[in-house]
């Protein structure tokens, strides 16, 4: 990659502020509409207050089937790993990575997600 | 010749189901590298299930009823030739001979099967006198039934009664007319031929038996006129033969194969004919003097061709008859000797009601230690076990007529899994014994399903799943094995005992719960498996509101949002219409938040209306319209009570014996909201006519002249499975009092997502312990489990008028934390003037 290439990225991936933390939900997760460069996605934002990792934000969208439903699944670990479960066919999605662990060849998108005091902010 | 480059060439002809397992067994034995396979098939379709032929008018397509994938014979290495008709086996040339060739053979298998016998009547042959037996035929019959109102299918047999039950499909006025004295001669004697007619009229099938017919002729108001011997006539549209099956051995009696007197092609242990070169299988093979009308037999047959054609050990030693049947939705059972007229001295016993309708017969040895055969009308419930001692000769119990007579007249001994002999087949599919089970558990499967992997058991029809798990279970822990029973990774407890820590300990959060007993301080998330079971266990012991903070991250996206998902991400909406009833007012708000929020509307099996296509965000609104016009919410995404269906009872109807619609309306009211292991279901009747199909729920209630019958643990869906009868004649306060202590005794033992049907059905001591614990409280805890059922009763609160009164719950409500577009994806189009996703 050129450093040309490297710096239009770069511009084009910026911080911006979804929501604050009134509006998730303890253990489980909300829908954000975030406007990225490669257009608008639907991003699953969850909030595991006291874990290492607080917040996670990936693809809102199931490609199971095909509907904008994860941030509406259950929370959980399994073998260690935090995942959702999927509300329609159930697959898991690890929430680190995007990684479905039914199905190795299928894995959501996920974007950079922190506090900023109260501000809930996302790269995209 | 014999080298794998020149394999030798075998011929089947016939591609039906017993054609068709044939090839399955060469395929899999690997008969392949010896034999290069044709398959001649007359029909235009590849090999299908003629058993459940009927379910063509019920919306199966010949495809879903194909015996494998459009491309099985192709990839297995078979030349399968549909729609080619044998019409020369040419045994001097060794040529079997089709009107498009000639094709030379080493050996042929003759599994063409048979047709239906129409009798010599004239005018038999008139236009929309049909048979039933191909698809082609059943595309006939649906034809001619365009152009006709009613139908009669001559032949009273089991055919018969499934060619009834097809034009009955078909919205046809359906007779039946029998040759003989009863429907089903073969199979029933005359009380249990009776009370069929009368279950089958009651369906509006007309039965006339005794009646043969003379001639058919022009009809006056219908198509045909049936004349019948005493000049009786019976005017029809159209005539289904059904009188009874002939084996098709054209072609053997043409090239001079020993053929029996009656028909059938004479076959050997080896399924041989009288040309060793040519075997025969099916319906169409005579063995000792028998034809076998069943597909088990012909499988067992085809297994014995497998091993003929790979110089195997497999003989065929005749099979056993017994069938257990559904015609009509009429249980009909036979097992072995059902009329006792092949053992001289044979003693019956016979239990006859003719309320509940049934009829249930044991033919035993004149020493009464053996059970020689058994017939069965109205409920099947019997049959396995009556099965298992016919089959291994048990040695019957003291009194054998406990094992006929109605459960609640005591002990109705049922076989344990301890009690089979090692040789007592379990699954009859792959035929595996008690014994293969055994020497798989000894050999080092430690669960169900290394036993399955290994034997295939119950990976055919399922019907021995139960059966399956009692025996593995059994054997397990006869060798000491302790079975893992963990919910999940989380907890090392069942869910009962996670019921009882809860109680106990009194707690009431899952924080707490895995904190003081999860096995892993790491891992406290829980999973989507725990987690709803626990939210589950919570509601039912404490009933606080799902959405509470505390419990709303461990419901299932149904519990969340108090509405049903569907495929494209929107809710379907249920209100509570309690007992079905529902004045036209409530039935115009329901019509008018449809419309306005765009809900396709469809009325549900319950009895009440389901309003799908609801956007997440619009719930709170909708309900706050439903909830203003007095609608509360219908749990239809719950696993609790759902609906307590009823007919409309003695206020209306001029059979109805007591108001079942007011005790619907109580039972609901009074259960309503309580959580549970899985769904629950009621049905209340107002008679015995039995119109709310209670018999198929949950909890099951039919009026009688003295009150009201309770029937638990019946199924729809996937496993149907019929209610038992478990009190009689309760007045209104006893009938509360024992479903209260019911339901709470199955929140506090089932497993997860166990309907009450399964839970009974690996209840130790099964009905008898039930009702010990229930109605003879025989563990002292009827008054806690009547007290439990009274908080939740009075703590019932609705979900949703809590919900919208409460801001911080309704948060969730919205489509985007940050926007307040709808979901954009979510697309609609119309269909039959309603809207569905796109």
């Amino acid at each position: 990659m050129t450093t040309t290439a490297m710096k239009k990225e770069m511009d084009t991936m910026a911080w911006q502020k979804v929501c604050t933390k009134v509006d998730l939900v303890e253990f489980s997760g909300v829908a954000a509409w975030l406007e990225t460069a490669d257009g608008p996605a639907q991003v699953a934002i969850f909030y595991l207050p006291g874990q290492g990792n607080e917040l996670f934000a990936l693809d809102h969208h199931d490609p199971f089937s095909n509907a904008n439903v994860i941030a509406r699944g259950i929370v959980g670990d399994l073998k260690g790993a935090a995942v959702v479960a999927s509300p329609i066919y159930k697959q898991h999605f690890r929430l680190e990575d995007g990684q479905c662990l039914e199905d190795e060849d299928v894995k959501l998108r996920t974007w950079k997600i922190e506090f900023k005091g109260d501000e809930v902010w996302v790269e995209g | 010749m014999m080298s794998s480059k020149n394999p030798e060439q075998l011929i089947i002809i016939g591609n039906g189901m017993v054609g068709h397992h044939l090839v399955e067994q060469l395929v899999d034995n690997g008969a392949l590298e010896r034999y290069q396979v044709t398959v001649f098939g007359e029909e235009r379709h590849r090999a299908y299930d003629r058993v459940h032929l009927s379910e063509y008018f019920s919306g199966r397509d010949a495809d879903s009823l194909a015996l494998c994938e459009a491309d099985y014979y192709a990839t297995s290495g078979v030349e399968l030739r549909t729609g080619e008709a044998v019409i020369e086996i040419d045994r001097s040339a060794h040529e079997v001979v089709t009107d498009q060739g000639r094709y030379p053979y080493d050996r042929i298998v003759l599994a063409t099967g048979s047709f239906p016998f129409v009798p010599p009547i004239p005018g038999n042959d008139r236009e929309g006198c049909l048979v039933y037996r191909t698809l082609d035929d059943l595309d006939a019959i649906q034809a001619a039934a365009e152009n006709a109102t009613n139908g009669v299918v001559v032949g009273g047999g089991l055919l018969g009664l499934e060619a009834a039950n097809a034009l009955r499909g078909l919205n046809l006025d359906t007779a039946v007319v029998e040759f003989a004295s009863r429907l089903m001669p073969m199979q029933v004697d005359n009380e249990g031929g009776e009370l069929l007619r009368e279950k089958i009229e009651a369906l509006g099938v007309q039965v006339l038996t005794e009646r043969a017919t003379q001639r058919i002729e022009d009809g006056d108001n219908s198509h045909h006129r049936m004349v019948f011997q005493d000049d009786k006539v019976l005017e029809t549209d159209l005539i289904v033969f059904s009188a009874g099956i002939r084996p098709r051995d054209q072609l053997a009696r043409e090239c001079d194969l020993e053929i029996g007197e009656r028909g059938g092609v004479v076959v050997d242990d080896q399924c041989r004919t009288s040309d060793p070169a040519i075997l025969a299988i099916g319906e169409v093979a005579l063995w000792n003097q028998s034809i076998f009308g069943l597909v088990a037999p012909g499988y067992q047959m085809a297994k014995a061709a497998l091993a003929t054609l790979t110089d195997g050990d497999t003989r065929f030693g005749g099979a056993d008859m017994s069938t257990k049947l559904k015609l009509l939705g009429v249980d009909v059972g036979s097992i072995g000797d059902a009329h006792g007229n092949q053992n001289p001295g044979a003693r019956m016993f016979r239990y006859l009601d003719p309320l509940t309708q049934v009829y249930r017969k044991m033919v035993v040895s004149s020493d009464g230690k053996k059970l020689l055969g058994a017939m069965l009308v109205g409920d099947n419930s019997a049959y396995d076990t009556l099965l298992q001692y016919y089959a291994n000769g048990i040695e019957l119990p003291d009194e054998p007529a406990s094992l006929i007579l109605p459960q609640s007249s005591g002990a109705a001994p049922t076989l344990g899994p301890g009690a089979l002999p090692e040789t007592a087949t379990i699954c009859s599919c792959h035929n595996v014994t008690k014994g293969d089970i055994c020497a798989t558990i000894d050999d080092g499967a430690v669960d169900l399903g290394g036993v399955k992997d290994v034997t295939k058991a119950s990976t055919g029809c399922g019907g021995c799943t139960a059966l399956l798990k009692s025996v593995v279970d059994h054997e397990l822990e006869a060798r000491g094995v302790e079975v893992d029973k963990s919910i999940c990774e989380h907890f090392a407890f069942t869910r009962q005992e996670l019921y009882d820590i809860v109680r106990v300990e009194g707690i009431k959060t899952f924080s707490e719960l895995i904190g003081k007993h999860g096995n892993d301080e790491t891992h406290r998330l829980g999973c989507d498996i725990c987690k709803p079971a626990v939210a589950s266990i919570l509601a039912s012991c404490f009933n606080e509101p799902i959405t509470d903070a505390a419990h709303v991250p461990l419901q299932d996206t149904n519990d969340t949002f108090m509405a049903n998902m569907q495929k494209n991400g929107t809710y379907s909406v249920v209100p509570r219409v309690a007992g079905g009833e529902i004045t036209p007012d409530k039935l115009i708000v329901l019509g008018e938040v449809a419309k306005k929020y765009g809900l396709y509307s469809k009325v549900t099996g319950g009895q009440r209306i389901d309003l799908f296509g609801a956007r997440l965000e619009d719930l709170p609104d909708i309900w706050g319209e439903l909830i203003e016009a007095g609608f509360e919410t219908g749990h239809a995404y719950g696993k609790s009570l759902r609906t307590v269906k009823s007919c409309v009872g003695s206020t209306w109807c001029r059979y109805g014996v007591q108001d079942s619609v007011g005790m619907a309306i109580q039972l609901e009211n009074r259960y309503k909201g309580l959580r549970s292991p899985h769904k629950i279901k009621f049905g209340v009747s107002g008679c015995t006519r039995e119109c709310a199909e209670a018999q198929s729920k949950d909890i099951g209630i039919i009026a009688t002249e003295n009150g009201w019958n309770l029937y638990v643990c019946g199924n729809g869906g996937m496993r149907p499975r019929h209610a038992e009868l478990f009190a009689t004649d309760l007045d209104d306060e006893q009938l509360y009092r024992t479903i209260d202590r019911f339901l709470m005794f199955y929140v506090r033992t089932a497993d997860r997502l166990q309907r009450t049907s399964v839970w009974r059905e690996n209840l130790d001591g099964g009905l008898d312990y039930l009702k010990e614990v229930i109605l003879e409280d025989s563990l002292g805890i009827n008054d806690e489990l009547e007290r439990q059922m009274q908080t939740v009763v009075d703590t019932y609160q609705c979900e949703w008028a809590d919900a919208i009164s409460d801001p911080e719950k309704l948060k969730r409500f919205r489509s985007f934390v940050n926007d307040d577009r709808p979901d954009p994806s979510i697309i609609m189009t119309s269909e039959r003037g309603q809207l569905r996703p796109a």
